[in-house]
């Protein structure tokens, strides 16, 4: 396991989401406010099999954050990829950290 | 155990409501049903026969629910009637020389219209007012004529009047008594509908007795009425509507008894002489007694359904004849005893020859009860009065407070407390008020649920202010409280939201949150305030403040596909487009590898950009003089048009030129939910404006105005706002309105419904936006002037601003397009390959990290 650079902390928009090539892995990365905290899911929407979850908008419910994706507004859970509407949709989440100001994901 | 062999003759309204009471609330396991229907076609509407001059379609009127008869096992023989019943031995014989066995039968054969026997009425140009095959003979024959005249001023005879008059026709209506709607009206209530109708160009003439008919006998028109006072009246479409009498001659010949003014016998369980069988809906007789309105065949319909199901206790009692209904545009209503025919009964009687109403109640000698009433021209009070009348409610101090104009005091509120649970509410589907509480307590809490859940309010709508009175009561009751609060991050209401927004000044998703609501916010409640903001300020919606609370279709400027790709729409005001811009829209295609097609909105997209793409797209359709469509915004899409006057032959107004002055005058603007206009240059209607949010049909004197109309899951015709306006009030009413909408309608409310879920409907909306009865007007008008000078293509600004473009990148680490989207050939272009066609991907299984 290794820790991959992937781009700058201030490269994301505060409330929205990127989405970064990580080895052949397309990973979403989401920067909910204005501070360092991220989080890291895969990119790819199980539903449509598209990758489009790192343009879904951030939610709060049950008192989580959460991303509904843009086709369908399934909602993915941040912190681990679970899906509120189908357990059985769930994504991978993956470990993202900052350092230096740099965004740094382990795959 | 055998399956009861079950026979049901005729497939009208009535045998329909039959068999969904059978098999929707019984057993239709235990049953083998066939159905025989003569006419042509399954049940149908003919309560609303009218309407199909209007749609044109038996769907429309159709009364079997897709997948009706296969779900139950239903046989339908459509075409094939029953000629003959062999009680003896329980057999039907068809007319294609079917035989079948029963074991229990039902007659729901309906009537026919009865045509007084007078020298010419036999004739086949004689018309009657029944079926839609009726329809399509006087349709045909008003082709060919100028004028027509209905035989008969009844209730039916004013509605056929109305169907010759919508046919183009100068109509007449004859009429043997002295006064119109003899049955439901009094004298007075008569006079006035007959004014109301003959100011609505329908000529009426009462106490006229037919004598004979000269057909194609007449000098101005094709035939002639000979009346007995010796004048007469040349027309080319006759139409009698004379009565009704019950179709029983099938019963008739197979020795069930037959009532002496027609109709089958039946007992109180809807059982006909033989134990066997059973009648139902207007060829039965019910103590002397047949009905023809649909209500109480329903109420039989249920009642020998429960019977054959063996349930006993439900029994027909007879029914409530009163009924309101809009005949020719004017609204009657009639509870009751009418005529005050009960001895010593007191009126109270109130009328407007300016507003043409007429409005009478009859109470009961005692002054405690009501008895009747007649309404003519307005009807508000109908659902009240008939409510009292039905559950025996006390009468108020001073009856005629009852009736008499809103201006003159307030009303006193009978309130549906009063009600008893077991009040019919709608008496359609015979909806009891207990029913609709139970519905209420089971979770439903919007008439729509009520709707759905019971039936009632489904059939002439009369009841459904009651059913809201009925369900807010009981949500009082219940301690529920009614919510229509955004999501659970704000306790407000989009309208709400956008009043504090406003008012407020508030101008970032942080601020409103902070002050209004608490949490992070959602997916619902970011775009819903990011689309508040747009309408009130206008500003570029991509700002870093505003774009974590878009829908990735406004974050990208464009409409995401279901792989993950945008189309890229430019706009094409009204549909035009020049040589040069086809021209360049077509190389900016084959460049980038689009697929291309025409959209819905007669204007031009290319499917299948990759994001990354997109400023370099846009930059050079901007360069060919395009602008974003806004095709991914919730604000005004287009404006359709017909090519209009510049160059059809028969348009009276320069439609695209309006088209694409209101495309340019309201583009961009957000807005609850997507908008459509639609603008027609002559009453062709060839933009279909109608089915649009907004319509526009040139007349003669200006533009019609029509609004929330639309098209999708539930189509809905556009109501009339306004006629003949010049181009300046035109523009000054579509400001007012637009903004109206705006600041009031729900989140993703689009203009069909935000229309009717407003108290009062579209009579309000013209108070509000023509009367300017809230004084409004002037501020509505000044907000969308300050909007409107907001404007800038956000893709023009997006394109110049470069540090935008990072962005669109589909990495943030990397220049390489999504690997995961892939097209495959498809009629000459391409299409997403399918998730199966490139399962180049594979998605990773949930790992714990």
């Amino acid at each position: 396991m290794t820790w991959t650079t992937v781009c700058e902390l201030d490269a994301i928009v505060p409330g929205t989401g990127v989405c970064a090539l990580v080895g052949d892995a397309q990973i979403a990365i989401f920067r909910p406010h204005a501070d360092d905290t991220v989080y890291a899911i895969a990119n790819i929407d199980p539903f449509a099999e598209a990758s489009v979850l790192s343009r879904g908008l951030i939610c709060e419910h049950q008192g989580e954050l959460w991303v509904a994706s843009p086709l369908k507004k399934q909602r993915f859970r941040l912190r681990d990829g679970l899906c509120l509407e189908n357990r059985d949709y769930s994504v991978a989440s993956y470990a993202v950290r900052v350092s230096e100001g740099h965004i740094e994901v382990q795959n | 155990m055998a399956k009861t062999r079950l026979i049901v003759v005729g497939n009208g309204m009535v045998g329909q409501r039959f068999l969904e009471e059978l098999c929707e609330k019984g057993n239709p396991a235990a049953f083998d049903i066939t159905v025989f229907c003569a006419e042509p076609r399954v049940a149908y509407d003919r309560v609303h026969l009218s309407s199909y001059f209007s749609h044109h379609t038996d769907e429309d009127l159709s009364l079997v629910k897709p997948g009706f008869f296969e779900k139950y096992g239903i046989s339908v023989l459509v075409g094939e009637a029953v000629k003959q019943l062999d009680t003896a031995q329980k057999l039907v014989h068809s007319n294609k020389g079917k035989t079948m066995a029963y074991d229990k039968l039902v007659m729901a054969t309906g009537s026919s219209p009865w045509v007084p026997p007078i020298a010419g009425s036999a004739h086949h140009e004689c018309y009657v007012y029944r079926t839609i095959e009726d329809l399509n003979a006087i349709e045909a024959a008003a082709k060919q004529g100028k004028s027509g005249v209905v035989i008969g001023g009844g209730l039916l005879g004013l509605e056929a009047a109305g169907a010759l008059k919508a046919l183009g026709l100068d109509t007449h209506v004859v009429e043997y008594a002295p006064v119109l709607m003899a049955e439901q009206l009094d004298r007075m209530g008569g006079e006035m509908l007959r004014r109301k109708i003959n100011s609505l160009g329908v000529s009426v003439h009462t106490s006229r007795n037919t004598v004979n008919i000269a057909m194609h006998g007449g000098r101005t028109g094709l035939h002639r009425l000979n009346f007995a006072d010796g004048s007469t009246l040349d027309t080319d479409v006759i139409v009698f509507s004379t009565g009704i009498r019950p179709q029983d001659t099938l019963a008739r010949y197979s020795g069930l008894f037959v009532s002496e003014r027609g109709g089958i016998v039946i007992n109180d369980q809807c059982v006909t002489s033989n134990p066997d069988i059973y009648a139902i809906g207007e060829c039965a007789s019910w103590h002397g007694q047949y009905f023809g309105l649909v209500a109480p065949g329903y109420k039989m319909a249920q009642v020998a359904a429960d019977h054959l199901l063996g349930r006993k206790e439900l029994n027909f009692t007879g029914a409530d004849m009163s009924a309101k209904l809009k005949l020719l545009g004017v609204s009657v209503g009639s509870i009751g005893d009418a005529h005050g025919r009960t001895p010593g009964s007191r009126n109270y009687i109130f009328q407007d020859d300016q507003a043409g109403i007429y409005k009478k109640i009859v109470v009961s000698p005692d002054g405690t009860k009501l008895i009747g009433a007649v309404l003519v021209g307005d009807v508000d009070d109908y659902g009240q009065l008939l409510q009292m009348k039905l559950n025996d409610l006390p009468v108020p101090e001073h009856p005629d407070t009852l009736i008499l104009p809103s201006y003159a005091g307030a009303k006193p509120a009978m309130g549906v407390d009063a009600l008893p649970a077991s009040a019919v509410i709608c008496s359609c589907f015979d909806v009891s008020k207990q029913r609709i509480a139970d519905a209420v307590a089971a979770g439903c809490h919007t008439v729509a649920a009520i709707k759905a859940e019971t039936g009632a309010g489904t059939g002439c709508g009369g009841c459904v202010p009651l059913i809201a009175q009925v369900l807010n009561a009981e949500l009082a009751k219940q301690g529920i409280e009614v919510k229509n609060h955004l999501c659970e991050h704000f306790p407000h209401s989009r309208q709400e939201l956008f009043h504090l927004v406003k008012v407020g000044g508030l101008k970032t998703f942080g601020e409103v949150i902070a002050k209004h609501g608490h949490g992070y916010g959602c997916e619902v409640c970011k775009p819903t305030v990011g689309s508040i903001l747009a309408t009130v300020h206008n500003d570029y919606i991509l700002k870093p403040e505003h774009t974590p609370l878009q829908d990735t279709n406004d974050v990208f400027l464009g409409n995401m596909q279901k792989d993950g790709t945008y189309s890229v729409i430019p706009r094409m005001a009204g549909g035009e487009v020049t040589p040069e811009g086809l021209m360049a829209v077509a190389q900016v295609a084959k460049d980038f590898q689009l697929y291309t097609k025409i959209t819905g909105a007669q204007r031009i997209g290319l499917f299948g950009a990759h994001k990354g793409d997109l400023p370099e797209i846009w930059r050079r359709l901007i360069d060919a003089g395009f602008e974003t469509g806004q095709a991914y915004g919730k604000s005004l899409r287009m404006v359709k048009t017909c090519v209009g006057s510049t160059w059809c032959r028969f348009g009276v107004q320069d439609s695209v030129g309006l088209g694409v002055e209101l495309e340019h005058r309201y583009k961009g603007i957000r807005t609850p939910h997507k908008m459509k206009f639609g603008v027609s240059g002559c009453t062709r209607e060839c933009a279909e404006a109608q089915g649009k949010d907004v319509g526009i049909i040139a007349s003669d004197a200006g533009w019609n105005l029509f609004v929330g109309g639309n098209g999708g899951v539930k189509p809905r015709h556009a109501d009339l706002l306004a006629s003949d306006l010049d181009h300046e009030t035109l523009l000054r009413y579509l400001d007012r309105f637009l903004m109206f909408y705006a600041s009031t309608a729900d989140k993703l409310q689009r203009t069909a419904t935000w229309l009717e879920s407003l108290d009062g409907g579209i009579d309000y909306l013209r108070e509000v936006i023509v009367d300017d009865k809230l004084g409004l007007g002037a501020q509505l008008e000044a907000d969308m002037t300050e909007v409107r000078a907001k404007y800038e293509c956000e893709w023009k600004a997006t394109v110049e601003d470069t540090s935008q473009h990072a962005r669109f990148a589909h990495f943030i680490n990397s220049p390489v397009h999504d690997p995961n989207v892939a097209f495959v050939p498809a009629r000459e272009q391409h299409r997403p390959a399918s998730p199966a066609e490139r399962r180049i991907i594979p998605i990773r299984p949930v790992e714990t990290v």
